[in-house]
């Protein structure tokens, strides 16, 4: 591990920082271009963490030790994720030690985490959002790691940096396996990260949330980290998603030069901003469904994955 | 595969088994010393357990060195045993695995046990320490045996030993019920074990394992030999449909005693499993692999699900032992798969995987049992509806608890991800096999994995979260207490255990290698950085949990500095949101029966469930669901059944009248006399 390839790393890092809100800031800007409404600026997150981390915590009489460390559980493990998905280069000592299933790990950490600290307070509604929370993560993670599963049996290898250099080395989107898991995996990017269909991030009924009635208890500071941990899973996700399915960019360990650096982050903007639109674009087209369809709607996308996966060996076999 | 290995001419010296049955003969001499003075406390628990733990402390630092040290076997025939038909025993690798397993937990088991028991529950501590020890020894032995003889006396010890703990409150109805049906269970086990050795010896008469190594039996045979096997060992393990006496029988023991059952009596049947499959039948066919993968994985995934809808704990805990021994078998099954293919790294793979999965599982699996009891101690409580807000109360118990919690669910960097990664990884590797028809299936039974990995978290949110979180749901639960320290460096070195583990696989991986070697004739690679696993190859896949760990520890570090330098730490407490209804009060949070609600909503088929809702304007509203397993009435009704007409039919011939039957004697004669002449 060289002083470099650890610059690199913290590069990444920050960079995941610093756009994670501006993406929600990007969506949500979209969002309100499509509803006919005026946007809010793009640095409105920022001005949100600003915000929050003025104020004063304001906690429950109850709330034990383990409340007030999950914020910086979420935020620790989001952080983590960051710096195993390639999303700026794939150089990152990182990566090497923390491969996709140790992600699931560190984003089931986050989840669990999140559902203790929603149980801690003991209202109904914590409660409430920690069960539902729970029930779209047992459905949710099976369906990742086959869309996983599938990119190792058509690259070989579970490490992030190898499964896009594999990629850019064989652009094979031929295999329809990939087509197969490419909509697995955006149905549960919408419903790990809380968006319509699944979840309404824009809420204001306690009854049909799921991630922000786990939320309800936290406030200033720790709802500040809260709220930037789920930017970041949301940037995680997309970023997984352009590592496994459009890796073009991304800067492989071969590729040296200054031209490198800008030219990547340059396509990780584009994607970026591409991505903001067609989330916004599905989320205004689709209605938000009852908890009771939730696993419907899930076991859909476990069933593509799997589906992806035979579909890859029966090609393979034939 | 492994002919060379196992028939490896003895050692010279057998310093290291001599010592380890002095061990076991020692913790067999505490539970006897207890007898001396039995209603004393502190004679029999504050001491001799103390001393037991320290005895399973040198169990596992002698299974450690062989291990790691000389690894050839080394064998002995005792003087005991009947004429002509003395005891054999055996120390290898793989013995050595089980009683590093053993001495490990029992250490911690031990030592909590000498802070947990009170005067005046049930037996009298003496014959409970007795009985205890008994166990405890007997599972070494089972270890030790290498003759189908020892085999079974030390296996029916210790059922029988195991039995009488179960009962110790036996002046409870349902207690004497569960105790009852475990020792059922455990007989029809014992007897598919017997009849499977009965087969082993090929028809040489030879009870020796070593005499069945060579017995090279014909295909029908052998596969006849595997599936009493699976059975056998299978009905031990808690595998569908053997698993309806788990549920009852480890909830009804008291705590320590749970945690021994499930967290080692559990593993004593993986033990048997792999001697029998890897080391005497050395698994030759790959349809074998496929049963065994099959079986773990129904029983895995019905046990998370049915762990999902209990409403007590400790019952909550025993499905999840269910699921835990299936993750267990089905990694077996993978490994038998691989290696009848011919693939000896990936059996090894899927092995070690199956090896330290069973070490995961008896650590944190005792240390939640062993919360459980002081849970109990604390509150006299073990129904979920009535627990509530203890992390307040008993912040030692809920943070080892939580660390148990975290490992059980697979989440990293503790031990429970590593063996849950292990496994995946051979999942992934199966498309290389040479079947296309398994190739196919494979990655559906890898999905099915997934899916009960994922579950058992939900499970252990849930457990977690209503014991130990929210508000206490009875005004009793504000008088409960910690656990004492005694109990507290018992659930300490468990909890220890899985840390370490986790965040230093290789060290786990190290002592899974010789017993790989052994059986499959090859090991994961253990070269690279310290802490690195990479199993197959480092760019196919690798997990390094200490540098996971430590980057966690530096980002939240970070993370808590930042917002503590540039963020000013004002908090003020106040009362939690009502959401503007006042009259709130701790039994309105969710209940376990809430909380397992999803999953009887998506996994309904798989339940008989009895639901009574209230009506609106019902002035008494009583909420009743009663959830039975749908094997009761499907498999285990109609045999009872069976049984029943079949002993009536007997009973016809018992007139009670003597002259009758002498007249049946007088008939069996003539008819000998008929087949004779």
């Amino acid at each position: 591990m060289t002083p470099a390839a650890l610059l690199r790393q913290l590069a990444q890092i920050i960079l995941a920082l610093a756009l994670a809100p501006l993406f929600a800031g990007w969506i949500a800007q979209c969002r309100a271009w499509l509803q006919n409404r005026s946007a809010p600026p793009l640095t409105q997150p920022y001005r949100m963490l600003r915000k929050l981390f003025a104020k004063e915590v304001v906690l429950a009489d109850n709330a034990s030790p383990l409340f007030r460390a999950t914020p910086y559980v979420l935020f620790g493990t989001m952080v983590l994720a960051a710096a195993i998905i390639p999303s700026l280069l794939t150089d990152l000592p990182f990566a090497r030690v923390v491969d996709a299933i140790a992600l699931i790990g560190a984003f089931a950490t986050a989840r669990v985490f999140l559902s203790l600290a929603a149980m801690d307070i003991g209202t109904a509604f914590g409660t409430l959002g920690a069960r539902r929370e729970m029930m779209i993560g047992f459905l949710a993670e099976p369906a990742l790691l086959m869309v996983f599963f599938n990119a190792f049996l058509l690259f070989g290898s579970t490490a992030f940096p190898n499964l896009v250099e594999r990629y850019t080395r064989h652009p094979s989107l031929l295999d329809p396996s990939v087509l197969f898991s490419a909509i697995a995996f955006v149905m549960v990017l919408l419903a790990e990260n809380a968006r319509i269909p699944i979840d309404n991030p824009a809420t204001h009924l306690e009854l049909t949330m799921v991630h922000e009635a786990m939320l309800l208890e936290y406030s200033a500071r720790h709802l500040a980290l809260a709220e930037w941990a789920s930017s970041l899973k949301l940037y995680n996700y997309v970023c997984i998603g352009f590592a496994l399915f459009l890796p073009w960019g991304i800067a492989s360990s071969t590729q040296h030069g200054l031209w490198v650096l800008p030219v990547s982050l340059a396509a990780l903007v584009c994607k970026l901003l591409l991505a903001g639109g067609v989330l916004v674009t599905i989320e205004t087209l689709s209605a938000k469904l009852r908890v009771f369809r939730a696993p419907e709607f899930l076991a859909m996308a476990f069933l593509l994955a799997v589906l992806g996966l035979l579909v890859h060996l029966l090609l393979g076999a034939a | 595969m492994n002919t060379a290995n196992a028939l490896a001419t003895a050692a010279t010296t057998t310093l290291p088994l001599r010592m380890a049955l002095t061990w076991v003969l020692a913790i067999l001499a505490l539970g006897v010393a207890g007898l001396a003075r039995p209603n004393s406390i502190r004679l029999v628990a504050r001491t001799l357990f103390a001393v037991g733990a320290l005895a399973c402390l040198g169990l596992a630092v002698l299974a450690l060195g062989f291990l790691l040290r000389s690894q050839t076997p080394e064998v002995l025939i005792l003087p005991l045993g009947l004429p002509d038909l003395p005891f054999h025993v055996r120390l290898d690798t793989l013995s050595a695995f089980f009683l590093l397993v053993l001495g490990l937990v029992g250490a911690g088991i031990s030592s909590f046990s000498a802070g947990y028991f009170r005067a005046g529950e049930g037996t009298a501590p003496g014959l409970m320490g007795l009985h205890y020890h008994v166990f405890l020894a007997s599972m070494g032995l089972v270890m030790l045996a290498n003759d189908a003889y020892l085999f079974m006396v030390a296996w029916e010890t210790m059922a029988l030993s195991s039995f009488f703990l179960v009962v110790t409150q036996h002046r409870r109805g349902e207690i004497r019920k569960a105790g009852f049906l475990y020792l059922l269970m455990a007989h029809l086990g014992a007897l598919c074990i017997l009849f499977c050795f009965g087969l082993l010896h090929g028809g040489h008469w030879q009870f020796t394992f070593d005499a069945m190594r060579a017995a090279r039996l014909a295909p029908a045979a052998a596969s006849w030999t595997f599936v009493l096997a699976l059975a056998g060992f299978g009905a031990k393990a808690g595998l569908v449909p053997f698993h309806v006496w788990l549920p009852e029988a480890h909830p009804a023991a008291p705590s320590p005693v749970s945690a021994m059952m499930s967290g080692l009596m559990l593993s004593t049947a993986a033990y048997g499993m792999v001697r029998v499959t890897f080391d005497l039948l050395q698994g030759r066919f790959w349809q074998w692999g496929l049963a065994m993968l099959a079986v773990g994985l129904f029983s895995a995934l019905y046990g998370a699900i049915f762990a999902g809808v209990q409403t007590d704990m400790k019952r909550l805990l025993a499905y999840s032992s269910i699921e835990n021994m299936g993750i267990v078998f089905s990694a077996l099954g993978l490994a038998l798969l691989f290696a009848s293919s011919n693939m000896p790294l990936l059996a090894a793979l899927a092995l070690t995987a199956a090896l330290i999965h069973t070490l995961n599982h008896a650590l944190f699996k005792s240390l939640l049992f062993l919360a459980t009891g002081s849970v109990m101690h604390a509150t006299r409580q073990r129904s979920l509806g009535k627990l509530g807000g203890l992390i307040g109360r008993m912040p030692w118990v809920a943070g080892l608890a939580l660390l148990g919690t975290l490992a059980i669910a697979g989440l990293p960097p503790l031990n429970g991800f590593v063996s849950e990664w292990l496994l995946l990884q051979s999942f992934l590797f199966t498309a290389s096999l040479p079947h296309a028809f398994i190739n196919m299936l494979v990655p559906l039974g890898a999905a099915v994995l997934a899916l009960t990995l994922a579950l058992a978290a939900y499970v252990m949110v849930k457990f977690y979260g209503i014991v130990f979180l929210g508000q206490p749901r009875e005004s009793s639960l504000l008088e409960a207490h910690d656990a004492n320290w005694v109990e507290r460096a018992g659930l300490g070195w468990l909890g220890l255990a899985c840390l370490l583990i986790g965040i230093m696989p290789q060290l786990a991986l190290r002592l899974a290698a010789p017993v790989t070697a052994g059986l499959v004739g090859a090991s994961v690679s253990l070269d690279g950085a310290f802490g690195w696993i990479a199993p197959v190859a480092a760019q196919q896949a690798a997990y390094n949990g200490l540098v996971l760990f430590v980057g966690i520890l530096a980002i939240f570090g970070v993370t808590f500095l930042l917002v503590r330098l540039l963020a000013h730490g004002r908090l003020r407490r106040a009362a939690a949101w009502d959401c503007g209804y006042r009259w709130q009060t701790p039994r309105m949070q969710d209940s376990a029966e809430g909380f397992g609600q999803p999953i009887r909503h998506i996994f309904g088929p798989f339940f008989r469930m009895r639901r009574h809702l209230p009506a609106p304007e019902d002035p008494a509203p009583r909420y009743e669901v009663v959830i039975e397993d749908r094997l009761w009435r499907l498999f285990y009704a109609p045999l009872g059944r069976a049984v029943d007409w079949l002993a009536d039919a007997v009973g016809v011939l018992q007139s009670g009248r003597l002259s009758i039957y002498l007249l049946f004697s007088f008939a069996t004669l003539l008819l000998l006399l008929v087949f004779v002449l």
